[in-house]
């Protein structure tokens, strides 16, 4: 039992939690870039983006994952994913960070047209310039907006890490599937303890975000 | 030379003539007061003259030097509009304080981001920053609000908020401090508070513009008084005058209805 949990551990760090912090390192900045590009004034922009996030949000994840770990290979591209383990991983990485992104780009815009155009406005009278605006006005109070519904996103994304099954990295339920073929069905029900564990966490640490964003309205 | 000529000025939304014509120039530590019913586009003119909105013709003038001039794209350049802002202090109706800073901050906030373009910055920072946040206490004892220094937006009255809008404002040290329906948003018993500023304020010379409904108000404190009405300045002139003894028909009606 000792070797199965082991076993379990080291697919749920290694596999899983990685593929969640991988997702989120680079789908938090890349939603943020896609959700300016949907709010370009520069309307070509605007639409392309639009329909990239259409295009991800309307299929599912798990299709995703089959063409961007296929798809280069068997449509010749000279571009290929590196042989082995790691290169399904890191496909499973671009899979999800863009699929990720596409969600978070649609929760930042409708935080930042959330806040107040007074509060941009103010800004503006005041000498600040674009950026300044946004950093120093705009960008605190969207994350406060934006924690319930990025909080919803995230601990979805911990569910979806098991989705990479698809392209055989090795997560922690597909390990445990393994051992129904000996009979054993508690690595199963083991691995919903790894998954609540992991979500209560990050249910803790959301609510001190929303706790430590409290002093202001 | 006045401090502020503006001349001809024009503001469509789509086929909506939302400004007709307007000229209005206004004297050094002078107020001048802008009435007119909703809609008229007493706050329009405002926001054109913090470049809020663009006019679409005309000709702003800030002591005899033209800022904008609708007929020449140099006037428009927007790396250049920033700095022009700064002519012009702006106190809106709804406040508009950023909630995350503390009334001292939101004082103190766009002296220090301005401070860093200043060449001897970097050696300088601390004493600039301590000045910076002196003259912002200083600003708020003005306001009545040495005590609130560190209170957020939210824990502030809707008076108090405004009063720290108005020492926001008047921080960047503005030729022309512009307010927009300052208490229109106030309950009655808050506007007194809000208006006693803007008076001490007037009786200190500070060059202003100010659109409001308090009548009573605009008579006392302006020494200019414009009434506006669909876009176009119906009646202007000395505020006992416009007010007491209106030349217009439309002038008269308005003032009838503000009465009943």
């Amino acid at each position: 039992m000792a070797a199965i949990l082991s076993r379990l551990s080291v697919a749920f760090l290694t596999n899983n939690v990685r593929l969640f912090a991988l997702t989120l390192i680079f789908s938090l900045p890349l939603g943020l870039l896609l959700s300016f590009g949907s709010m370009s004034r520069f309307k070509p922009l605007a639409w392309l983006v639009k329909t990239v996030v259409w295009v991800i949000r309307g299929t599912p994840l798990m299709l995703q994952i089959l063409i961007i770990y296929f798809g280069p290979g068997l449509m010749h591209m000279a571009f290929g994913w590196p042989r082995g383990s790691g290169g399904r991983v890191v496909a499973a990485t671009v899979a999800f960070a863009i699929n990720y992104a596409c969600y978070f780009s649609e929760i930042y815009r409708g935080g930042i047209q959330g806040v107040p155009r007074g509060q941009q406005e103010a800004g503006q009278v005041l000498g600040m310039t674009r950026s300044q605006i946004f950093f120093r006005v705009t960008l605190l109070q969207m994350v406060k907006r934006i924690v319930p519904p990025m909080s919803n996103e995230i601990i979805t994304l911990v569910k979806d890490t098991a989705l990479a099954n698809y392209i055989s990295v090795m997560e922690i339920i597909m390990t445990a599937k393994e051992y129904t073929s000996a009979g054993l069905i508690w690595p199963l029900f083991f691995t919903g303890i790894y998954f609540l564990l992991f979500v209560g966490i990050l249910t803790l640490l959301f609510g001190w975000v929303e706790r430590k964003l409290d002093y202001f309205r | 030379m006045p401090i502020l000529e503006a001349t001809h000025l024009e503001k469509h939304f789509g086929a909506t003539r939302v400004l007709n014509d307007i000229s209005l120039s206004l004297e050094q530590g002078q107020a001048l007061s802008i009435i007119g019913s909703s809609g008229s586009g007493k706050t329009t003119l405002l926001r054109c003259l913090n470049f809020l909105e663009r006019p679409d013709g005309g000709t702003i003038a800030v002591k005899g030097e033209i800022i904008f001039d609708a007929a020449d794209p140099s006037t428009q350049l927007e790396r250049d509009i920033r700095k022009k802002r700064l002519h012009f202090g702006m106190v809106f109706q709804s406040f508009n304080l950023f909630p995350q800073y503390t009334a001292l901050e939101n004082v103190t906030l766009a002296g220090k981001l301005l401070a860093k373009e200043q060449p001897d910055f970097s050696q300088k920072k601390r004493e600039i920053y301590a000045r910076i946040e002196e003259s912002g206490r200083e600003l708020l004892a003005r306001m009545g609000l040495a005590d609130r220094a560190g209170h957020y937006p939210h824990q502030l009255s809707g008076g108090q908020q405004q009063r720290v809008a108005i020492a926001r404002a008047l921080a960047l040290r503005p030729d022309i401090l512009c307010f927009d329906e300052p208490t229109s948003a106030l309950d009655p018993e808050l506007t007194g508070e809000v208006l006693k500023v803007i008076r001490a304020l007037a009786e200190e010379r500070t060059t202003m513009i100010i659109v409001t409904h308090e009548m009573g108000f605009a008579r006392d404190v302006s020494d200019q008084l414009i009434f506006m009405d669909g876009g176009v300045i119906v009646e202007q002139g000395d505020p006992h005058q416009v007010i007491e003894n209106p030349q217009h028909e439309r002038t008269k009606q308005f003032l009838r209805n503000y009465q009943q």
